[in-house]
């Protein structure tokens, strides 16, 4: 059954400004989950959730519950939380350990890959064999890049390299962060209920004109050093990976500081353990990735790569959303670990530092776009100095609009149809 | 004095006075008293709101406030600017501190926990708060101080919306 709606897409996302209704309309809620959650490679979970045979974890994508499995052989699944026979929730637990799901309501058990094993008094279904007909709805394509786990409802369609594109060279940027060349995602989920339209945290990961001032109170009382990251003189750029993933680029800046660990806040001498394994691992090449950092990348549309912490966008109604966030771990580095923690914990969730002020701009924005006029937001910040990078990627200043408006276009074209997705 | 009602001693008096601690703490932090609030900290306190569940390691896992002294400078630094937008303006808040009961006494410091239930209201509506708190206090010669606040929210394991007041 279709819910999606062929609105005029055209008339309603220009190049430089955006119709308010995008961010109310519950017609285009419903098309964007047929369109890109049920649709597009959508990121789910990470394996290091998983790490034992029959480790299991609650998962979404979009509003949809999903669990992601590892069964005895090592191999992950991801299968819908649903039992075939009535519909019940099969698994409640947010995460542990089992061989098999038992759903409570008529005591149907289903193995971790999702396989009808059993159904009691099965005399009743007259000798017709169930198990091989039954069983929980699986996501159709499933991979996963250095660990990380994606999903699509469709059943063709881009493959994963080719739906991240650019954005996949981000994750080797990451996981060279640590010694091990592995994240590790054991610190748990904040989950962070903003009244706000999915959208407007997607724009806002990549917007670099915001910092200075919805998080002016706490660059003022602490010695961040972010904040110049996104003035007028920083070296930083905005950056339209493709595919609507969005870029801020701070490595300009970060190489003109050349300070190894300046993008953490630190130096070399306070975390000696850390930058003695990555010199011993990346011999001469250990100076430039302590100098370059870790990516900010909005890769489309839920995974939000933010330096020293992860964000999850979860769509839960057309004016809600979940934004789900734990700390990066770095495999072979607990010293630098302790602190990414400690970091985000202060940064993050409802009472974050950060990320109090920017989900209480979502909450006003959404006020704000259900008044009447002028209908639009404006995207065109930066318009005029747009230029190609090196790659032919087009990037603008630190605080521009770019990202913005590459996301737009890539939305326009997946809800127009004109791309396979 | 001391009276023996249960099958344990209770200091009725130090019962009293951990009370009208916990209710003059309560209150500052209602009435956005920062200064007040923060000097009945010591300096080597612990303000934690776990996520997750009631025995999550905050050394190792998310917590929603994680705060030592420091950090408990800093928030309350960014409360003073008028520019940390999640309380500006304030939430209208008012708190009931309930259920006190003393836990254990440890050389200076006394273990008392208690209920509680905020009322906050802000333009988003108003969002009830529910959980338990378990205080460490020391008897300094200022009196008693907030050695170290564990807040457990019933909802800890769920999303919650913003929570930018002192909780």
């Amino acid at each position: 059954m279709s819910s999606y709606t062929a609105l005029p897409w055209d008339e309603l996302i220009l190049a430089d400004r955006v119709h308010g209704s995008l961010y109310t309309d519950p017609a285009v809620y419903e098309s964007e989950l047929e369109r890109i959650w049920y649709r597009t490679w959508v990121y789910v979970g990470h394996v290091s959730e998983v790490p034992e045979p029959n480790d299991y974890v609650l998962k979404s994508i979009g509003p949809q519950p999903v669990i992601m499995s590892r069964d005895k052989q090592g191999q992950i699944h991801l299968l819908l939380n649903r039992c075939a026979h009535r519909a019940n929730l099969v698994c409640d637990a947010e995460r542990g350990n089992s061989s098999a799901f038992r759903c409570p309501y008529h005591g149907w058990t289903y193995s971790n890959a999702g396989k009808l094993l059993g159904y009691p008094f099965s005399s009743g279904y007259a000798g017709t064999e169930l198990k091989q007909h039954l069983g929980l709805a699986r996501v159709p394509r499933v991979d996963d890049v250095h660990g990380f786990v994606f999903a699509s409802f469709a059943q063709e369609g881009p493959t994963l390299r080719e739906h991240l594109g650019e954005a996949l060279e981000v994750f080797d940027r990451l996981v060279r962060l640590s010694p091990e060349g592995e994240v590790e995602l054991t610190a748990g989920w904040l989950k962070h209920q903003v009244k706000s339209n999915w959208k407007m945290l997607l724009e806002n990961e990549t917007d670099g004109y915001h910092p200075q001032f919805v998080h002016a109170s706490i660059f003022a009382v602490a010695d961040s050093g972010i904040g110049d990251l996104y003035g007028e003189r920083s070296a930083a750029v905005s950056r339209d990976l493709g595919g609507g993933h969005t870029e801020n680029d701070l490595r300009p800046e970060f190489r003109r500081r050349a300070q190894p660990l300046g993008w953490f806040g630190t130096t070399a001498e306070r975390l000696p353990d850390y930058v003695e394994r990555m010199r011993s691992v990346h011999g001469d090449a250990a100076e430039q990735i302590l100098i370059d950092g870790s990516p900010h990348v909005m890769v489309f549309p839920n995974l939000f790569i933010a330096e020293i912490q992860l964000f999850v966008i979860q769509p839960v109604a057309v004016d809600e959303t979940v934004q789900h966030v734990t700390a990066i771990q770095l495999k072979g580095a607990p010293d630098i670990n302790r602190r990414m923690l400690q970091q985000t914990i202060g940064s993050v969730g409802p009472a974050g530092f950060l990320l109090a002020d920017d989900s209480e701009m979502y909450e006003r924005n959404q006020r704000g776009v259900g008044a009447l006029a002028p209908e639009w937001l404006l995207l065109r910040r930066g318009m005029h100095r747009e230029r190609c990078d090196e790659n032919g990627l087009v990037v603008g200043d630190a605080t521009d609009e770019v990202p913005q408006r590459a996301i737009w276009r890539h939305y326009r074209s997946l809800m127009q149809g004109e791309v396979p997705v | 004095m001391t009276t023996s009602g249960l099958d344990v001693d209770v200091d009725v008096d130090l019962v009293h006075e951990v009370e009208q601690f916990l209710y003059r703490e309560a209150r500052l932090a209602d009435e956005g008293s920062f200064q007040e609030w923060e000097s009945l900290w010591t300096d080597d306190a612990v303000y934690w709101v776990p996520y997750g569940g009631d025995d999550v390691d905050p050394e190792r896992q998310m917590s929603i406030i994680y705060d030592n002294r420091a950090r408990i400078a800093t928030r309350i630094k960014q409360l003073q600017t008028g520019k940390r937008h999640a309380q500006e303006p304030r939430s209208r808040l008012r708190r009931i501190v309930a259920n006190v009961e003393l836990l254990t006494t440890e050389g200076d410091d006394i273990v008392a926990g208690a209920n509680f239930v905020v009322y906050e209201s802000r333009e988003r509506g108003v969002t009830q708060w529910a959980g338990r708190s378990e205080y460490r206090l020391r008897r300094t010669e200022h009196g008693l101080r907030l050695v170290a606040k564990k807040v457990t929210l019933v909802n800890n394991d769920r999303p919650l919306p913003t929570l930018a007041f002192l909780v």
